[in-house]
């Protein structure tokens, strides 16, 4: 149960602070998200750019870069992912502690960008694991990366702690481990992870 | 007896394994680096075999970034793989323009116009500062200098970054040289802007040299360590500013002649004793000599076309022939080797990526050496893994 917003301005003015547990737990689970210190490719220097001096991502509480994926609350995927680095990927989404979430960074990340037609890489990561925010670009932009930094942030705020859109932390029943893929005769054995990825129709 | 008449038999180090004989005591561990590994610049794998703190055999994997650049290339027409190249080493996209274009150029017998070849000249060595710059800032945070030399390296590098935005649209990813020119004219305030900038380099690479060349940590952990020895660099055909650190005096500007490089003053900063510490000033003094090259690039630039009128735009195809095109791209010798047939797309293409071949001789340099060196010796090697793998 959210308070007035009126009302709330009001007891400030007075000198009460009013908030609820679920605006407290998400204010503290965003303002201190920590990226994992992963590239892939091409967009993990504009990732390196986003976290130096001019685009500060510090400011967004999210400037501690670790190394290991047990510490990590963010895995930004940040460049191609080829068919044989996908199953590294989805063990270290695997090995990440709940509560994760997922940034699918630059064109090549979404879907294979420029090099969709090669032989070896993968048409998206959110084939694999859930992707929370996809960004585009060619690499993407510094400021692009920050958007979708708040547009994550945006979307911890508004998670309700109870209810089916719970943070999957809380929910016992959610899915904890994607299976890893494994180099097929023609292809990675499976093509898509079953639940998170629905092959589209194709509508002639 | 010049270097390039032994036969490897007599090289120290030619015939390597033998390597290094553990000495007997307990078992050796072995530990594979990457690919998720902070220090490897990318998606890399070495598989290293210790005893005790000595590293015994490394093994790299390389294939984790195969993007298929070669083959999408080979299936496309010739201007349509030049955005592609900017994929290749991510950092110094303008120089790969540059020997895709060369390469191009050779293949059909294309002249460029004076003003182009200074444009390329100026955006070369920019690219080349920026990147020398960044892999120093990245070799410092795997000393464990973690993020300041790398943010004054970044800062310098955003400000570049900004005149590559303005001119051709994109920060990293430029996609600008054409085949007998270039794609857009550079500007008046372009240019007064450049000479703002570069006036401003100087005072950082002092800044640059004063927090680091004489820094103590730096050198302990740099000088004497991954030592690579002349003879056997050239014979790895090893190239760029790893191969100048071992001094062996060889710049394919010095030596090509491509562009318009004899026409400007510099020189070829050489190393003596080939390990990192070398490796490191090399970059530094190369970054002086590119500020020096700069400065007279924009003072003599001229007016006139950017493109050559007789440049054919559409319906290209080059008479069937091969062409090699080669440049000094800020890692080493980046070169793309050409076969038409006549069609519009290349019959084959291929690259022959510095980094890769730089890499070649990375247990060399490592064998012998403590574990915790060999994260620095290879990013003193200065990789991307986009060129590395293709």
């Amino acid at each position: 149960m959210a308070v007035d917003n009126e009302l709330k301005i009001e007891l400030g003015k007075q000198g009460v602070f009013v908030t609820t547990i679920e605006e407290l737990y998400n204010w503290g689970r965003r303002s201190s998200v920590w990226p994992m210190q992963f590239g892939l490719a091409c967009c993990a220097i504009e990732m390196i750019a986003t976290t130096m001096a001019r685009y500060d991502l510090a400011r967004f509480g999210a400037e501690v870069f670790r190394p290991s994926p047990r510490q990590a609350d963010l895995m930004i995927i940040s460049g191609t992912v080829t068919k044989k680095m996908a199953p590294q990927v989805v063990r270290l989404y695997n090995q990440m502690a709940e509560p994760r979430y997922v940034i699918a960074m630059g064109a090549c990340a979404i879907s294979g960008g420029p090099f969709k037609q090669g032989y070896n890489v993968l048409k998206g990561i959110d084939r694999y694991i859930p992707v929370d925010v996809h960004i585009p670009g060619c690499p993407p932009r510094p400021e692009a990366l920050i958007q979708a930094f708040m547009t994550l942030q945006k979307k911890i705020d508004e998670q309700p702690l109870t209810g089916a859109d719970r943070p999957r932390h809380l929910d016992a029943e959610a899915q904890g481990e994607f299976p890893v893929p494994e180099p097929g005769e023609h292809d990675l054995e499976p093509t898509s992870n079953p639940g998170v990825w629905t092959v589209p129709v194709v509508i002639r | 007896m010049s270097l390039l008449d032994t036969k490897p038999e007599h090289i120290e180090g030619w015939n390597r394994p033998p390597v290094i004989e553990p000495d007997g005591e307990g078992e050796l561990l072995e530990v594979a680096m990457g690919p998720h590994h902070p220090s490897t610049h990318g998606v890399f794998r070495m598989d290293v075999a210790l005893d005790g703190e000595r590293v015994v055999r490394l093994k790299p994997v390389f294939g984790y970034l195969h993007r298929n650049h070669e083959k999408i290339a080979e299936g496309t027409t010739y201007l349509a793989s030049m955005p592609y190249t900017d994929r290749l080493d991510y950092f110094c996209s303008l120089s790969n323009n540059w020997a895709y274009a060369l390469a191009v150029e050779k293949l059909v017998g294309q002249e460029v116009p004076e003003r182009a070849q200074y444009i390329r000249v100026i955006l070369a060595e920019l690219t080349r500062i920026q990147n020398h710059a960044s892999t120093i800032g990245f070799l410092l945070q795997e000393m464990g200098a973690s993020g300041t030399p790398l943010m004054y390296a970044f800062r310098e590098r955003e400000k570049i970054l900004d005149l590559f935005e303005s001119l051709t649209g994109s920060r990293m990813m430029c996609n600008y040289m054409r085949f007998g020119g270039c794609r857009v004219d550079v500007s008046g305030p372009w240019l007064a802007a450049t000479r703002k900038v570069v006036a401003g380099l100087p005072a950082f690479v002092d800044e640059f040299e004063a927090l680091l060349s004489s820094n103590e940590i730096l050198m302990a952990r740099c000088q004497g360590v991954g030592v690579l020895k002349p003879a056997l660099a050239v014979n790895a055909s090893i190239s760029g500013p790893m191969l100048r650190a071992s001094g062996v005096n060889y710049d394919i500007r010095k030596v090509d002649h491509y562009g318009i490089y004899d026409r400007f003053k510099f020189r070829v900063p050489l190393g003596d004793h080939g390990d990192i510490y070398d490796r490191y000033m090399v970059r530094v003094l190369e970054m002086r000599e590119s500020i020096g090259i700069l400065n007279q690039a924009l003072k003599e630039i001229p007016g006139g076309p950017i493109m050559d009128p007789k440049a054919k735009l559409r319906g290209f195809r080059p008479k069937a022939g091969e062409a090699y095109g080669r440049i000094e791209a800020p890692k080493g010798e980046l070169g793309f080797y050409l076969i038409s047939d006549g069609s519009p797309n290349p019959y084959r293409y291929r690259v022959r990526p510095p980094s890769l071949i730089n890499l070649t001789v990375l247990e060399d340099m490592c064998l012998g050496q403590n574990v915790a060196d060999v994260v620095l010796i290879f990013g003193s090697v200065d990789i991307v893994l986009g060129e590395v793998d293709r």
